[in-house]
C-alpha cells in the first residue's frame, strides 16, 4: 500500500503554511470585530480594545511556563509506581 | 405504593437482571432500562412524595423538584448512551456494575432525606469501584483498592456529619446549611471528597484512566456530579466553596498540561470543570446556581463524549499515550469530528453547549462584583481550551503521523458519540431548551455580539499561544506526582523507616514472650499436666487417677454439703 507512506494531508508544508495564514486572518478579524461590536466590560479593563486577545494569550503563556516549572519538580518516570503496584 | 417507588429501582432491577439475561434480551435490557427510568423520572411530581417510618425517622425515598429532575435526567440519559456505547464490548458484570452505579446517582438525585442520600451514596462508591476493577489489569486492581479506600473514607466522614446533624437538630431533612460547626463541616468534607476537591483529589486521575475504555465513560459522569448536586442542595452560597472551586480549576489545568496519558488529561479536566461548578455553588446567587446545574448537565454530555472518543482510540489502537498517537484523523474521521465537538464544548466555544452554560457562571461572578473570581474563571476558560480544547484532539488525532491506521468506531460507539455530539451543539444553538428545566427562572442572554467577540478573542489567542508554545509542551514519558504520593510512597517509606527502630524492641519482646511461655508450660506440666510417657509416674497433681470408691465418697460429701448449705 503506497499511500500508507504518503505524507498526511495536514503535514504537508504548503498546507501548514496556508493554515497559518488562515489562522492569522481569523485572529485579526476577531480583534477588529471589537471595533464594530461593543464588548461590555464589567470591571473597566475587560472592556478595553483587544483585552480578550491579550488576556487569553498572556494567561496561556503564564500557565504553560508555570506548568514547566511544576513539571520540573513533579515529573517522574512512567513506571515510578509500577513495581509496587504490580507486585 | 407508587409514591415510594424511586426511579433508581428500575436501574437496580436492570443491573440485577443483566447477569442472567443473554443475547438480544440483555441488549434490550441494557437499552430499555435507562429509557424506562427516564420516563419514570418525569412522572415524579415536585415535593416529597411519601414517607416511611424507619426507627424513629421519617424516611423520604422520593422527593421531586426541578433541580433533582434535571440531574436525574442527565444521569439516565448518560446511562442510556453509555449502555449503547458499551454493550458490545463490555463484559456483563461491567455493565451491571455501571447500571447499579447509575442507579446510585439517580437515587441520590431524588433522596428526600440524609439517610436515603447516604445509602445511595454508598451504592455508588461500591459499584464504581467494581467498574474501576473491570479494567482488568494489575494497575486497575491496585487503583480500585485505593479508590475504594478513599470513597469509604469519604462515606465515613459524611456519615459522621449526618449523625451529628441528626443528633443536634433532630431532623434528617435535606435543607440548605452553611459550614459553621463540626457537623456541617464533616458533611461538606464528605461531599467534597467525592467532588475531587483538594487535598484528596488524586483518586480521580489515579483511578479513572485505569478502567476499561467503556468503564471510564460511566465513571466520568456520576460521582463528581452527584457531589455537585449535593452541594447545590445542602451548601448553596457557602463562601468557602469559591476558593475550593478556583483551586480545582487551576489544579486541573496544570496537571492536564503535564500529562501524557490521554484519559488522564481528561480526568484532570473533570476536576477543572467541576471546579467551575463548585465555585458557582459558592457564589450562590440564583444565576450562579442555575449556572452550576446547567454546566453539570452540559459537562456530563461533552465529557462523556470526550471519554468515548478516547475509548474508541484505545480500543482500536491499544495505545493510551499522546507520545504514541497522532495522525489518526485520516482513518478515524468520525471519531475526530466528535472529539473536536466535545473539545469545543468543554472550551465553551460559541455555538456549543459549554458556551451557554459556563458563561452563566462567569456572569454570576461579574454580577456579584467578584473581580478576582471573574478574572480567574476567564483565565481558566482560556486554560481549558489550551489543555482539553486543543491539546487533547491535537496530540491524539493530528500532531504527527504515528503510522497507525486504525479503523473508525464500531456502529454502536459511533451512534453513541453522534447522539452526544448533536446534544452538545443543540444546547449551544438553542440554550432555551435547557434553561427551561433549570431550578430558577432564567433571565439570561447567552448570545450577545460583545460576549461572542470577547470569547472568540480569548479562545483563538489561547490557540495561538498553544501552537507557538508547542516546543515547550513536548510530550514526555512521565507521570506527575500528586497528593497520592503521600500514601503510595511516603507512608510506606515512613513505616519502613520506623520498622528499623521498632525491630530491636520487637525481638526483645518476642524473647520475653518465649520465656513466659516456657515457664507457664513447665508450671502446667508439673501441677496439671499429663506425663510425657504413658508409664511415667510423674503425674501432675490434678492429672492423677483416682479410685472409683474415693470419688463416690467425695461426691457424696459435696452433695450433702450442698443440701446443708441450701437449707441454711
Amino acid at each position: 500500500m503506497s499511500d500508507e507512506h504518503r505524507v498526511q494531508f495536514l503535514s504537508r508544508p504548503r498546507v501548514v503554511r496556508r493554515l497559518w495564514w488562515l489562522f492569522a486572518v481569523l485572529l485579526a478579524l476577531t480583534v477588529l470585530a471589537q471595533a464594530v461590536f461593543y464588548v461590555k466590560g464589567y470591571f473597566t479593563v475587560d472592556g478595553w480594545f483587544g483585552f480578550g486577545a491579550v488576556y487569553g494569550f498572556l494567561c496561556c503563556l503564564l500557565m504553560v511556563l508555570l506548568a514547566r516549572v511544576l513539571g520540573a519538580v513533579l515529573k517522574r518516570p512512567r513506571d515510578y509506581y509500577r513495581e509496587r503496584d504490580d507486585a | 405504593m407508587p409514591e415510594l417507588f424511586s426511579p433508581a429501582l428500575i436501574m437496580i432491577a436492570a443491573a440485577i437482571a443483566i447477569g442472567p439475561a443473554r443475547g438480544h434480551l440483555r441488549t434490550g435490557l441494557v437499552l430499555m432500562a435507562p429509557l424506562l427510568t427516564l420516563w419514570a423520572i418525569w412522572q415524579v411530581p415536585d415535593g416529597v412524595q411519601d414517607t416511611v417510618r424507619f426507627l424513629s425517622y421519617q424516611i423520604e425515598p422520593v422527593e421531586g423538584g426541578p433541580l433533582r429532575r434535571l440531574f436525574a435526567t442527565v444521569f439516565a440519559l448518560m446511562a442510556f448512551v453509555g449502555g449503547l456505547y458499551a454493550f458490545r464490548l463490555a463484559r456483563w458484570y461491567e455493565l451491571a456494575a455501571a447500571y447499579a452505579y447509575a442507579a446510585g446517582a439517580i437515587g441520590v438525585s431524588f433522596a428526600g432525606d440524609l439517610i436515603t442520600l447516604f445509602l445511595y451514596w454508598e451504592l455508588m462508591a461500591l459499584f464504581s469501584t467494581v467498574v474501576v476493577w473491570c479494567g482488568g489489569t494489575p494497575g486497575a486492581r491496585a487503583a480500585g483498592i485505593r479508590y475504594a479506600i478513599m470513597h469509604l473514607l469519604g462515606g465515613v466522614v459524611l456519615k459522621v456529619g449526618i449523625e451529628g446533624v441528626v443528633v443536634s437538630t433532630g431532623s434528617i431533612q435535606i435543607r440548605p446549611m452553611l459550614a459553621h460547626d463540626f457537623n456541617s463541616w464533616m458533611i461538606l468534607c464528605g461531599i467534597l471528597i467525592n467532588a475531587a476537591a483538594p487535598p484528596l483529589s488524586a483518586w480521580l486521575a489515579d483511578a479513572y484512566p485505569e478502567s476499561s475504555p467503556t468503564g471510564s465513560v460511566f465513571l466520568s459522569a456520576f460521582t463528581t456530579k452527584t457531589a455537585v448536586l449535593a452541594l447545590l442542595l445542602l451548601f448553596p452560597g457557602e463562601p468557602v466553596l469559591i476558593g475550593v472551586g478556583l483551586f480545582m480549576v487551576m489544579y486541573g489545568i496544570m496537571y492536564a498540561l503535564l500529562e501524557n496519558d490521554i484519559r488522564r488529561i481528561l480526568a484532570y479536566s473533570i476536576v477543572n470543570q467541576v471546579g467551575f461548578m463548585v465555585c458557582a455553588v459558592g457564589v450562590g446567587t440564583e444565576l450562579a446556581l442555575n449556572g452550576a446545574a446547567a454546566h453539570a448537565f452540559a459537562h456530563i454530555i461533552y465529557k462523556a463524549l470526550l471519554f468515548m472518543s478516547a475509548g474508541v482510540v484505545i480500543y482500536r489502537t491499544g495505545k493510551n499515550r499522546c507520545s504514541e498517537l497522532g495522525g489518526l484523523y485520516q482513518t478515524m474521521p468520525l471519531t475526530t469530528v466528535c472529539c473536536i465537538i466535545g473539545a469545543l464544548s468543554i472550551s465553551s466555544f460559541p455555538l456549543t453547549s459549554g458556551f451557554t452554560t459556563k458563561s452563566m457562571i462567569s456572569q454570576a461572578a461579574a454580577n456579584q462584583e467578584l473581580v478576582w473570581v471573574y478574572m480567574l474563571l476567564t483565565a481558566a476558560s482560556a486554560g481549558v481550551f489550551l489543555h482539553a480544547g486543543i491539546k487533547f484532539p491535537w496530540f491524539v488525532f493530528f500532531q504527527r503521523d504515528s503510522g497507525l491506521r486504525p479503523k473508525d468506531a464500531p456502529w454502536n460507539m459511533a451512534l453513541a458519540m453522534l447522539i452526544f455530539s448533536v446534544l452538545c451543539i443543540a444546547i449551544g444553538v438553542y440554550p432555551q431548551w435547557l434553561y427551561q428545566f433549570l431550578p430558577y427562572p432564567v433571565d439570561y442572554q447567552a448570545y450577545t455580539a460583545g460576549k461572542v467577540v470577547f470569547y472568540l478573542q480569548l479562545l483563538l489567542f489561547s490557540g495561538l499561544a498553544f501552537f507557538l508554545l508547542l516546543p515547550l509542551m513536548k510530550r514526555t514519558e512521565t507521570i506527575s506526582l500528586d497528593v497520592d504520593w503521600l500514601w503510595r510512597r511516603a507512608a510506606p517509606a515512613l513505616i519502613g523507616w520506623l520498622a528499623v527502630f521498632v525491630r530491636p524492641m520487637q525481638v526483645a519482646f518476642s524473647r520475653f514472650m518465649e520465656a513466659c511461655r516456657r515457664s507457664f508450660a513447665s508450671f502446667a506440666v508439673r501441677y496439671l499436666g499429663q506425663p510425657h510417657t504413658a508409664d511415667s509416674d510423674e503425674h501432675g497433681l490434678f492429672a492423677r487417677s483416682w479410685r472409683i470408691g474415693t470419688t463416690a465418697l467425695w461426691i457424696a460429701i459435696l452433695l450433702s454439703a450442698y443440701v446443708l448449705v441450701y437449707y441454711i
